[in-house]
């Protein structure tokens, strides 16, 4: 047993401790909780192969992705083309990364877009409070109801198949959810001694916003821009698979899945590989981001 | 209780009023209409043909008159049918797009709250980890890549089913596989949190010690209160059906309200595409609903508000 004088020290050691990095200490916890998650780590690390394979890969490959070979047509995969190639004669390998650019970039463009709506969003509604937040608030829940896929199509096929439409057409409808989580997140921020204090020096609201809040709030956005990625996706292969997405000779995920449904009794290899490389990406993305859940919860602190 | 239903179905109206505005003002400011691929109508016809519809007059006018037949129920003629309208449309293809649903509820329920439980009895052993771990597989397998193998294995190379078509049960197999898979996982995955979560409160403790055994515990005291995050869940995935039903539909060729509104949006039907959002919408709200009542019931702390 320790004697009361020893604890209150040891106590007010770790409290100063605490104090000065207490900004670090969370995120070295989420680190070190999510390094001893080997499902979560394995997909970060495919995750960093696949982005490597889809954005400087291609660079190193012989074939192009739209170079056709009529002559050549269809064939299994082998030394050559190890992936096989279209029905076209296009290398399938090449296809995929190159495919995989345009997924993944929209993936991540469209998050991003989703994000700065989300949080800005969140952040106005739960700093203002009152009748606004009630209101803005009442306006997510009723967009929230909606089949907003249905106007991703509508957006789509009534206004072009335009590159930039889609990021902001899938970005518009995914950012409800990420409102809702930093609203209630700078709700409870709101009432903490820091801001009350950064209130009393006179910081403007913004300052106030963007220095303290956010930053604090970064935890859940992180973990759900991560869970945003997958489904953005899957929305995006999906319009492609209904032929809304990017239009030939570029290619996605989507755009090759649909191509190889159409001949997969004769050529069954179109399907499945760019089948498999985008239910790869989404399985890693959703271990991802529930390895990054349980290590920024504060529930899963004690271990 | 009463009050609230009334209260909400009262809240429907400005938002399908919303929606119906959006969608109108998004399809006529866009360009190309209906009646541009026919290019072999000549002029009269195609004015004649405006007329009929109502084109010729300012879209303020139009919008109003759409509205007006709106309150009636009537939807108007569809674009590309002539001679049919959307009520008639709708009427016909909904029931196939429904069964189809009901089949996929019904064997995601199956499938995921019994994977679900059996991975919250024992968590972190090999019975959490199996299907917990299939139910991820599920989740990162799109709709649109589960549905052309499924076909590949099942129609073309072991020919136990066809490859499209919607005559008898065995057309309804292949498509409510595919659009339930998803739902299946993700009922897994909440049934398990769920259960998890009640499974570690002071009550199932005093049942254990008393010697009820698993399958009393889970059917007399924690299934009531562990599949709360499953029937919320209900509500948006009576959403992600509908989106789900176009890609299903299409890659089966059944004839539901779904390929019927990916077709009306592909060919500019501007009434058959406003009337499916309309009604899409109005489904998914009442749906809301009742998930939001049969939640009171099953969780009586729960308040009407």
């Amino acid at each position: 047993m320790s004697s009361g004088a020893e604890l209150s020290d040891l106590v007010g050691a770790e409290d100063a401790a605490n104090t000065e990095e207490r900004g670090t200490s969370l995120w070295r916890d989420a680190w070190h909780r999510l390094a001893k998650n080997r499902m979560a780590v394995l997909s970060a690390a495919l995750l960093v192969v696949l982005t490597l394979a889809a954005f400087v890969g291609p660079l190193f490959l012989t074939h192009s992705y739209e170079t056709q070979n009529l002559h050549l047509g269809a064939v299994p995969p082998d030394a050559q083309h190890w992936l096989g190639t279209d029905t076209l004669g296009r290398d399938l390998f090449t296809r995929v990364l190159y495919g995989g650019r345009v997924s993944l970039s929209v993936g991540l463009c469209a998050t991003a877009v989703a994000l700065t709506i989300g949080v800005l969003y969140g952040t106005i509604s739960g700093f203002i409070g009152g009748k606004v937040d009630v209101v803005m608030m009442r306006v997510v829940d009723i967009i929230f109801a909606l089949p907003f896929t249905v106007f991703v199509i509508l957006l789509m096929v009534f206004f072009g198949r335009k590159f930039l439409l889609l990021f902001v057409a899938i970005g518009a409808v995914q950012w409800l959810t990420m409102a809702r989580i930093v609203r209630s997140q700078v709700m409870s921020l709101r009432r903490m001694e820091f801001i009350e204090a950064a209130q009393a020096l006179g910081l403007s609201r913004l300052r106030i916003i963007f220095r303290h809040m956010i930053p604090n709030a970064l935890g859940p956005i992180i973990v759900y821009a991560t869970l945003t990625v997958p489904s953005v996706m899957l929305l995006e292969a999906f319009l492609s698979f209904l032929g809304l997405g990017v239009q030939p000779p570029m290619s996605s995920w989507g755009v090759l899945i649909k191509e190889g449904a159409d001949s997969m009794e004769e050529f069954p290899w179109l399907l499945i590989f760019p089948g498999l490389a985008l239910a790869l990406s989404l399985f890693s993305l959703n271990f991802l981001g529930d390895g990054l859940r349980d290590a920024f919860d504060p529930r899963a602190a004690k271990d | 209780m009463l009050r609230f239903i009334a209260g909400r179905l009262l809240q429907m109206i400005p938002v399908l009023l919303v929606i119906a505005t959006l969608t109108f003002f998004m399809i006529r400011l866009a360009p190309g209409g209906p009646f541009d691929t026919e290019r072999t109508a000549s002029p009269e016809i195609r004015k004649s043909a405006e007329a009929y519809y109502g084109l010729n007059k300012p879209l303020g006018a139009q919008y109003l008159d759409y509205l007006r037949n709106l309150l009636h129920g009537d939807l108007g003629p569809s674009w590309k049918y002539p001679s049919r309208t959307v009520n008639e449309l709708i009427a016909e293809s909904f029931p196939i797009s429904a069964e189809l649903a009901f089949w996929s509820l019904l064997i995601a329920l199956t499938f995921g709250l019994s994977a679900g439980i059996v991975a919250a009895l024992r968590p972190n052993t090999w019975t959490d980890y199996v299907p917990s771990s299939l139910a991820m597989v599920g989740i990162s397998v799109p709709t649109f890549v589960l549905g052309p193998l499924l076909v590949l294995v099942f129609a073309l190379k072991l020919g136990y089913a066809r490859v499209s078509g919607w005559n008898d049960w065995t057309d309804r197999v292949l498509p409510a596989l595919t659009l339930g898979a998803l739902y299946a996982a993700y009922v897994a995955r909440l049934t398990r949190g769920g259960m998890l979560e009640v499974l570690s409160q002071d009550f199932i403790r005093t049942a254990r010690a008393k010697g009820a055994s698993d399958f009393v515990i889970v059917t007399k005291h924690a299934l009531r209160g562990g599949l709360l995050p499953v029937v919320s869940y209900l509500g948006p995935a009576v959403a992600g059906l509908v989106t789900g039903s176009f890609v299903v539909e299409t890659i089966f060729q059944i004839p539901g309200l779904g390929r019927y509104f990916v077709n009306a949006a592909f060919n500019r039907d501007y009434t058959m595409v406003l009337g499916a959002v309309l009604f899409y919408a109005a489904l998914i709200v009442l749906f809301n609903l009742l998930v939001d009542i049969v939640l009171v019931w099953m969780n009586p702390r729960q308040k009407f508000e």
